[in-house]
């Protein structure tokens, strides 16, 4: 009896990702699995947008292999990605949700219903007419969200999502992500902030230089972090 | 320049031969726009957006091609649609219809080329988001299109303006029959090689009003529709 | 707004159908390739409207220069030529693309000059001294240089005056290449001497300093003839439609219109079709 089709694990076998003469990713191993959110964190220039995109499929190892559900080529049906900077489709915010449907297959009948289902479940039901490029960076990023999950995935990537935004919009964003994650939604986010692995973690990965460094549950990183890489990222020191 | 106040008291009395020159100019010009649109734009937005062998080529020669001399593009159409040539049997040479065809092809390298570099610079924002969001090929070109819509008028409205400018191509694909024919440029080229100069300027002022109100009215719906939709 | 801007596009593309497509009215009308200067002459303006009246056919008159207009014919594009240079005319149907040749009307040609007149020309009845006299002394003159029946007329004079002209041209010989109005206009411009049809000249509205020179040498008649497009070489010719117009051009009635039509109160075109019996 074979279980229903799943990303899940994403398996990366010793992954290099290189541009140019520069290594980004540096053979790397590591295992996502279903369950509370995982949260990519390290210094700049770790590979973390990288990995990001490596798991939703708009990048490819330049050597060593991924596996989605153990399959080698998995199309992205149940996967969605939220940017740093979203980008509004020159069109109303209703409109923009419609879309992200429409091109996740959704069927025409039960269009309008599910927007408005998608909006309310972000906080933008009284801003459905409104052009979304007029929102504020907060809303838009809600907007982006709605689209996202527009696509029923079962794997949601946010790359930095508030690293732009104010802490109200910070907060507005992070409710929204804590909830998508109690659905039973998978969620793998980037963050800069310590704070927000504290607010949102499961697990952390910790990433410096193209590698993981530790693979460990939040609590147990915040307060014991093994190595000294990750005592200096924790303890606010510039990790080099 | 006597004759200069005659253009105006012509278009003050509402001549109609006067009348029907204009209207014949922009019923061809908007025409050969709008088939040219239909051609140009998804043709700059693929080139934008795919690449297949000889891709370089074919952005080389549409670049190339605005400078097509409009007489140029007039002779070849007559060659094509002339009874003796490989077309004479659809019987459009010397009609409207003859210079639309013409207009159109001169003015297809125009919009494709400045649709694909609005594409172009669009596709670096947009691709992210709708590599993410899985959108096909055919998806891409028209979400482009459609998002870039206040850019792309503008390619329009230079595809118009070289249309509605020329007169090579309309003097031989049309022949300048008075009351068929006759545009405001060949009635300004006819006017011209009759030594009536002044008549001639009057209704060359004519026309560069005409365009310019399209253009004025062009502008205003673009700032009402931006104020729509942001 | 994409409903808006699509049934603004539908709206159109019927606007633009509906100005392309010819109407019904010109399933009755022929294509008449004819020369400029009949064209500015306007007397096409005059007598069209009452063929139409007559018959209801529409003539769509394209102007070009002598040769252009028989090119035009030779490719089958036009159902009737009507214009002014008999040798090409004959050898156009001897060539087999026209039934046959009708003498309709003649006008004349003049030479204008500048009123300063260096060739000392002016009031003169003789063309072809006058011509001489310019070419001895190298006085700037400008030809039409373009196969039109005027400049036909114009190298078939020089011949009369048995000046070779590739020989004799010089910087004094300018060739534009272009219609009658223009070339007066560069006359005007350059205090040269050209041969002008006299409607052209009549209606010129930038006469300058320029005024007739040489008229009245029976040397400068024109003659102008109508023909058929053969329709056996061009089987799309409407020869029932172009055959009613060159009857109505050789009839009484044509001809009349044609005498009757004038311009700053002189008569323009002589009509002289063979009289034919009724």
């Amino acid at each position: 009896m074979r279980g229903p089709v799943t990303d899940l694990p994403i398996v990366f076998d010793r992954v290099l990702v290189r541009a140019g003469l520069t290594t980004i990713l540096d053979r790397l191993t590591l295992t996502l699995s279903s369950g509370s959110p995982t949260l990519v964190i390290g210094p700049n220039g770790a590979g973390k947008s990288t990995l990001l995109r490596l798991c939703m499929g708009l990048a490819v190892p330049t050597e060593g292999r991924i596996t989605w559900g153990g399959r080698a080529d998995a199309k992205p049906t149940r996967r969605a990605f939220v940017f740093q900077r979203p980008v509004m489709l020159r069109r109303t915010v209703s409109a923009n949700v419609a879309y992200g449907l429409t091109h996740a297959g959704y069927p025409r009948a039960k269009l309008a219903a599910r927007t408005a289902e998608l909006l309310e479940r972000v906080g933008l039901s009284d801003l459905a007419m409104r052009p979304a490029r007029r929102l504020s960076g907060g809303e838009q990023q809600r907007l982006a969200l709605a689209r996202a999950l527009a696509r029923d995935p079962e794997l949601l990537l946010l790359d930095e999502p508030t690293a732009s935004l104010d802490p109200a919009a910070t907060r507005g964003v992070e409710e929204i992500v804590r909830d998508t994650a109690q659905s039973g939604i998978k969620i793998v986010m980037a963050s800069h902030d310590l704070g927000q692995v504290r607010r949102l973690a499961g697990d952390v990965v910790f990433m410096v230089r193209g590698n993981v460094r530790e693979q460990t549950p939040a609590e147990d990183f915040l307060k014991n972090p093994s190595t000294s890489e990750a005592a200096a990222f924790v303890r606010g020191d510039l990790v080099v | 320049m006597l004759d200069g106040l005659n253009a105006w008291q012509l278009i003050m009395s509402g001549d109609a031969t006067l009348f029907a020159i204009v209207k014949l100019s922009l019923a061809v010009s908007l025409s050969a726009v709008v088939l040219a649109a239909v051609i140009g734009l998804p043709l700059g937005a693929s080139l934008a957006l795919m690449r297949f062998p000889g891709r370089s080529a074919i952005v080389v020669l549409v670049n190339a091609f605005m400078g097509l001399p409009p007489v140029v593009v007039g002779l070849a159409v007559y060659l094509l649609l002339s009874r003796s040539g490989p077309l004479g049997n659809l019987g459009i040479l010397f009609t409207p219809t003859a210079m639309i065809v013409a207009q159109a092809i001169l003015i297809v390298p125009i919009i494709a080329a400045l649709t694909r570099q609005t594409i172009e610079d669009l596709w670096i924002e947009y691709r992210d988001e709708l590599s993410a969001m899985d959108v096909g090929p055919l998806g891409r070109i028209t979400t482009l299109l459609w998002d870039a819509r206040f850019s792309l008028l503008t390619a329009l409205l230079a595809g118009f303006g070289r249309a509605a400018a020329e007169v090579g191509a309309v003097m031989i694909v049309g022949g300048n029959m008075e009351g068929f024919t006759r545009t405001m440029t060949t009635a300004i080229a006819l006017e011209t090689s009759k030594g009536n100069l002044p008549l001639a300027l009057g209704l060359g002022m004519i026309l560069v009003v005409i365009v310019l109100a399209i253009n004025a009215a062009a502008w205003g719906a673009r700032v009402w529709s931006e104020r729509q939709v942001g | 707004m994409k409903r808006q801007y699509a049934s603004f596009a539908f709206a159109f593309s019927l606007l633009a159908v509906a100005v392309a497509t010819p109407s019904s009215a010109q399933d009755k009308s022929i294509v008449v390739a004819s020369t400029t200067s009949t064209q500015d002459s306007g007397l096409f303006g005059y007598i069209l409207p009452l063929f139409k009246a007559k018959t209801g056919i529409e003539v769509k008159v394209i102007a070009q220069g002598t040769g252009q207009a028989l090119d035009t014919a030779r490719r089958g594009d036009a159902d009737v030529v009507f214009v002014h240079a008999k040798s090409q005319e004959e050898k156009f149907v001897a060539e087999g693309h026209g039934v046959k040749r009708f003498d309709v009307m003649y006008n004349d040609f003049v030479m204008i000059g500048p009123k300063s007149d260096l060739a000392g020309v002016g009031g003169s009845k003789d063309i072809v001294a006058a011509l001489k006299t310019i070419q001895g002394k190298a006085l700037p003159f400008v030809s039409r240089g373009d196969k039109s029946g005027t400049h036909s007329a114009e190298l078939a004079l020089w011949k009369q005056a048995g000046i070779d002209l590739e020989t004799a041209k010089g910087p004094w010989y300018r060739e534009i290449g272009q219609g009658m109005g223009a070339a007066l206009n560069a006359a005007g411009a350059m205090n040269a001497y050209v041969i002008s049809d006299r409607g052209t000249w009549l209606s010129f509205k930038n006469p300058g300093d320029l005024v007739i020179a040489v008229e009245g040498d029976k040397r400068l008649f024109n003659q102008y003839g109508v023909i058929l497009v053969n329709p056996e070489k061009h089987p799309a010719v409407k020869k029932d439609l172009g055959q009613s117009f060159i009857d109505w051009l050789i009839s009484p009635e044509g001809q009349g219109a044609i005498a009757v039509y004038q311009v700053n109160s002189k008569q323009l075109f002589f009509p002289n079709a063979e009289k034919r019996a009724s």
